[in-house]
This record gives C-alpha cells, structure tokens and sequence, in this order.
C-alpha cells in the first residue's frame, strides 16, 4: 500500500496576517509557517495505512523551497520520502495549475492511494484534490471521516450537508479529508533526528518535462487585499424579565436592524 | 559566530511548543490546584521522546545534543514550571547519573523504561542536616557480604514517590578519605526494597504537580553490584551531575520568564485604562522592554553554555552563570508580569500567578543563588 500525501505549507492559523505595502501582498517576515492543519490528517491517516498494511508513504509538495520545513515535519512524524516542486513560475500561480504540476509529479511516484487536505486554510479555494485526480483520470472521495481498504477497494464515510454518505471507489484513488477523521500524532524527538537522513527530492518543472512557458497563463493577479469589516461590539438587549428582554429583541431587530 | 540554530533543533522547539500548548496548557492550572502529579502527561512526554534526550539510542535514549535537551526543557517551562522539573529532573537528575557512571548491565536494566517515560528515577543528594553543605550527610552504607546496608533519610527528592518511581540513586557515606573527610559512594536503590520508604512531601508553594518526596533507609539491604561506578567517586559523581542540571534549571527559568513575559504583553495591549491599552503607557511598557532584553541576554548566555558543553570545553562556569542569572531573571520577569496585570495577577484564574510562584524554587534547587556565587567567585580567582 503506497500512500502519496499532497501537502501545503501555510501561515499557521494563530498568526496575524497583516497587509503589506504594495496593496496586494501579505507581510510574511513574522509569519510562523506550518502544515495546512487539513494535510496533517492526511499523513496521519497515511502513516496509519502503512501500519496496518505496510508500504510506503511519500510526502508531495508544490511551494516555495522554504516548504522543505513542512515537508521536514511530515518525515519527522514518520513518512519515508519527500518531493517538493519547486520553480519561480509557480509563484502566483492560481489551484488548476497546481494541481497539474502535483498530477505530473504524482505520475512519477508509485502510489495506490493519493490523500490530500479538503482545501489549505490559507487561500480556501478547496480545488486541488480534486483537480488532482481528475488529471489523473482517477476516482475522488472528499470530506472523508473514514476510511477503510479491503481488496483494491476503498469505502469511505464522508460528510454531507446534514449527514454521513458512505461512498466506494476502486482503487487507485484520491480522498480529501475533513475533521474527525483522524487525531494527528506529534513529530517525535528521535522522529525529528531520524528526519535528517530521509530523502527529500527537490524539482522543477523542466524536471518533471513540464513546459514553464504553459504555466504563465495561469497567473493570477492580485489587485487588492482588504481586511475584513471589523466587527463592531455586541448589544445587551435590557428588561427585567425573560418576555420583557424577549420584547425588547424584537423591537430592537424590527425599528433599528430592521430585519422585518 | 553563528545565532543560526540548526533544522532539527528549530523543528525539536516546534514541536514541543505545540505539544506543550496542546497537552500540558489545559491542565497545568488544575493539576497545580490539585497538587496532583501526573503519570498520564508524564507517559505522553515520554512517547514524544522527552526522556532521555541526551543519551544514545542503544540504550533507548534520543541521542539529542545538550542544547536540543535545553530547548526541550525551555518550551516545557515556557507553559508549566512543575511538567518542566518532571522532564529536567528525570534527565539531569534521574537518567543522567545512571547514563554517566553506570556499568553495561546497570543501564541495560534501567535506562530502556526511563527514557521511554514508563518510569522515573530519583536523585537522593540533599538530606535535613545536609542542604548546600553535603559535608552535613548522615546516611550511611557498609558492606556486609554481599550486600551494602543502608541507613538514613533524604529529603526533597524529585519524582521519588510517584506511581512511576522505579528508584533512586542514593548518596552515602562508606568510610573516611585520608585527609580525615568522609567518603562518599553511590548506589542505585529500587522502590519496594526492605526497609526503604519513600513519603511523598506535600503543602508545596511551587511545582505543585510535581512529585516531591522524603526518602527513609532502615536497614535497606541492597545487593553489591548495586553501586555506581567505584566506591568513593560519590562526591565527584553528584558535582558534576549537578553541573549539567544547573543548565536544566536555567532552561526552567528562561522559559518560565518568556512564557510570563508574553502573557504580560499580551495583557498590557488588552487591558484598557484611562482610555487607552495599559501598554501604552511608559511605566508599563518600560517594564516589558527590560524584560524582553533580560530574557535575549539569558538565552544568549545558556545557550552559550551549552554550546560548549557540545563541543566538550569546559562549561562549568558559565553553567552557574546560566542557572543564577536565568532564575533570576524569571523573578523580575515574573515580578513584572504580575504587577502588569493588576489584581488579576494574583488570581489563580491568571497563569503568571502560578509561575511567580515556581519561580522561587530555581533560587534553591541544585544549589542557591548564594552558592551559584560562591562557584563563579572561585572560577573568577576570589
Ligand atoms: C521542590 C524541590 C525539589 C528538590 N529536588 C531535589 C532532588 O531531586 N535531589 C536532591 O538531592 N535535592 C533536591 N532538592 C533540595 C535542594 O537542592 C536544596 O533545598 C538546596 O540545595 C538547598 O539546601 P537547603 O534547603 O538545605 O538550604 P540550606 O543549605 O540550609 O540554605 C539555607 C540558606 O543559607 C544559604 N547558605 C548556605 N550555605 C551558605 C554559604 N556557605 N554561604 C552563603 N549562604 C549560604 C543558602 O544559600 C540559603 O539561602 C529539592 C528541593 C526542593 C524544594
């Protein structure tokens, strides 16, 4: 059972993204980087199959060469190799053209099961995974709380609007995770060492026989960031009693918000 | 020079801090109200590979360099005093003396379930009439056959009475060196000997969740293989293991006054008064500004102390320098935070009054401050 786990790094959830300068960039000098807290699940969820069915686990990243750290930390936790895709090109470049490049890096890589995160928390576009597989030509499962293998098959629970579906595919497959799937293990002290002799791959497009000249079509452009609306404060709706405050609130929702 | 610390020990720092805030941050309040130390954290500890740092993997250890172990001990500190001296205590203290002067069969036995985290191990130096002055100790060891007879007490001993205390080493004294001073010898003691009785200390003001505990030797019959290393290297083998645990404490109080100098800073932008964050005001702020400048000269000085001991120069002084000046400074620093933040600072509901009360026991532990002094006078040539 060979598991290619697409990763991300991300600004972690907990830093203060702050516009930068230009108007179209975010201040990245304080910024603390981790995996997308979605990928996580994933090596997790594929350390989990290596142990349960043997196999490998590859850890696949398309970034900046500073997401060898990221990639670092998977291998710690436990994966065996790591690829990172690497090239000025890519910079800017929007979720479809990601997904190409991660479909033509995956086509070099054994796998019988490629997880990804359900989106990367930092742009939220929830496109990648399954671009992945449709280039592929391979079947997707995303959102998926569990998973279970037997005989080239694999039968997920996946979250729906209002509850559980439960899904099969063949495999080779592709399935995206959703919270609740797995409780991620921590890299461990001796992991962490035993990290620093696992390969890591670094590549460019011209590597993998990718033409940079395609991808410049695929830019986005920013033209502006904003920072949300600030939240203004909250209202104590007054009254003695429950039904007096309950008055109160529909007074308040009917003349001042009018909502109705 | 080089400030650059490498991949694996950024990637260590990481991932301790993350397990700290996840695991330790949400019970360590509670735990220290309780005065309840924990088998269940320390068991979780020791999966992440926080035991044993410094010793190879033959005998189960991580095969760390010093200054991974101090980062380790720093971010552990940086949320809880008493987890901190759990970790510090069973590395320095426990595992250290075993990994150093132990035989082949002595470490096989033990080192394995210590740096799994499984079980921990005491060091029974201090006793009531022998606190900085070791001359002061009373208890005794003598050779009967095949066996050594121990008589005497301990007194606060860490992570020696706790559901996963395996042992202690014990110091004793076993004869009289030519020049008329005792001679002392250690020996490796296993709970559930005969005669051996261990009391856990409680009422504690600081490192609440961390086993302290009274060590009783009547009779205790020990076999004679049981000694550490030769009979009379005793003194020599508590100086210096005492010497790498000063570095742990020092990481005990960098992290403790970088953990209480956030949560100050933290509150100072948040607290409003007269119409304005308290932060912005000068008093205020120049607290914060002498204490984010204490804690780079601490860091800078325990690191540098370590960084030798990785290139095995001689670290001993800057090592009483670290644990001094690092306990030291977490009581400014901890001073200051509580006075930022008011009368809120002297609730429990606030982190910093818990870490202005560990504080003062790295003042005492391991040698005081006053002793501290009386080490770097003698390397300074007074
Ligand atoms: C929570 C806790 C955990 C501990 N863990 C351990 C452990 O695991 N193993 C262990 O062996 N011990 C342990 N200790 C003991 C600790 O190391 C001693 O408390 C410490 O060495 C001081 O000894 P004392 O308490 O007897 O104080 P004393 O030595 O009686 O000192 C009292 C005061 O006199 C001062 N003083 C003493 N001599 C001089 C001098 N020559 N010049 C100037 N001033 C002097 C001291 O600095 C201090 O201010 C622990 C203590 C505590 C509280």
């Amino acid at each position: 059972m060979d598991v290619l786990v697409l990763l991300k790094q991300v600004p972690s959830t907990e830093s203060i993204i702050e516009i930068a300068g230009d108007g179209v960039s975010i201040k990245t000098d304080d910024l603390k980087w981790v995996i997308n807290p979605y990928d996580e699940l994933a090596v997790e969820e594929a350390l989990r199959l290596r142990e349960a069915h043997g196999g490998t686990v590859t850890i696949l990243t398309v970034g900046r060469e500073k997401a060898a750290e990221a990639i670092r930390t998977a291998l710690a936790m436990g994966a065996d190799k790591g690829v990172l895709v690497s090239d000025p090109v890519l910079e800017g470049c929007d979720p479809l053209c990601t997904a190409k490049v991660l479909a033509a890096a995956a086509k070099e890589i054994p796998f019988d099961l490629i997880i990804a995160g359900q989106r990367a928390v930092d742009d939220d576009a929830y496109m990648v995974g399954s671009a992945v597989a449709e280039a592929l030509g391979i079947p997707s499962i995303t959102m998926v709380i569990k998973e279970e293998i037997s005989e080239n098959r694999i039968q997920c629970q996946k979250t729906i609007d209002g509850g559980v579906a439960v899904v099969e595919a063949p495999l080779p497959a592709l399935i995206t995770t959703q919270r609740g799937l797995n409780e991620p293990r921590y890299a461990s002290l001796p992991g962490i060492m035993k990290a620093k002799k696992k390969p890591l791959d670094s590549k460019t497009l011209a590597d993998l026989g990718l033409d940079p000249q395609t991808f410049t079509a695929f830019k986005m452009k920013i033209v502006a960031l904003n920072p949300p609306p600030e939240r203004k404060g909250g209202q104590v709706v007054e009254g003695e009693t429950a039904q007096e405050k309950a008055r109160e609130l529909v007074r308040i929702l009917h003349e001042e918000a009018k909502v109705f | 020079m080089d400030f650059d610390l490498s991949i694996e020990q950024e990637m260590i720092r990481k991932e301790v801090r993350k397990f700290a805030k996840k695991e330790i941050a949400p019970i360590a309040a509670e735990l220290d109200e309780n005065e309840e130390f924990s088998s269940s954290i320390t068991r979780k500890m020791g999966e992440i590979g926080l035991f044993g740092m410094i010793v190879s993997e033959a005998y189960g250890g991580q095969g760390l360099d010093y200054l991974s172990y101090i980062i380790a001990v720093e971010e552990i500190a940086r949320v809880d005093g008493s987890q901190a001296a759990t970790i510090a205590a069973g590395n320095s203290l426990g595992i250290g003396p075993l990994y150093y002067f132990g035989n082949d069969a002595q470490k096989k036995r033990y080192l394995p379930k210590l740096c799994s985290g499984e079980a921990l191990w005491g060091f029974g130096l201090t006793e009531p009439t022998a606190g900085s002055d070791a001359g002061g100790s009373k208890t005794t060891a003598v050779l009967e056959g095949n066996e050594w007879i121990l008589n005497g007490s301990k007194i606060f001993i860490t992570n020696a009475a706790c559901d996963l205390s395996l042992g202690v080493t014990v110091q004793a004294i076993t004869g009289t060196r030519p020049n008329g001073k005792p001679e002392y010898t250690c020996f490796l003691v296993e709970h559930g000997t005969p005669g051996f009785k261990a009391v856990p200390m409680h009422r504690k003001l600081m490192w609440r969740a961390s086993s302290t505990a009274e060590l009783y030797f009547d009779n205790v019959r020990i076999p004679k293989e049981n000694i550490l290393g030769n009979k009379g290297d005793g003194f020599h083998q508590m100086l210096q293991t005492l010497d790498g645990g000063r570095l742990s404490i020092a990481a005990m109080g960098l992290g403790g006054a970088q953990g209480a100098y956030e949560a100050g800073l933290k509150y100072a932008k948040e607290r409003q008064q007269f119409g304005q964050p308290i932060s912005k005001f000068q008093a205020i702020a120049f607290k914060l500004a002498d204490c984010a400048m204490e804690i780079e000269c601490a860091r800078n000085l325990l690191y540098k102390a370590c960084w030798l001991r990785d290139r095995k120069r001689p670290f001993e002084k800057e090592a009483a320098m670290a644990k001094l000046y690092c306990s030291e400074v977490m009581g400014r620093v901890t001073d200051h935070a509580v006075q930022i933040h008011g009368g809120y600072g002297l609730m429990k509901e606030y982190d910093v009054e818990r870490f202005y009360r560990d504080q003062k026991l790295l003042e005492i532990g391991e040698g005081t401050s006053e002793v501290q002094r009386i080490v770097i006078s003698r390397y300074i040539g007074c």
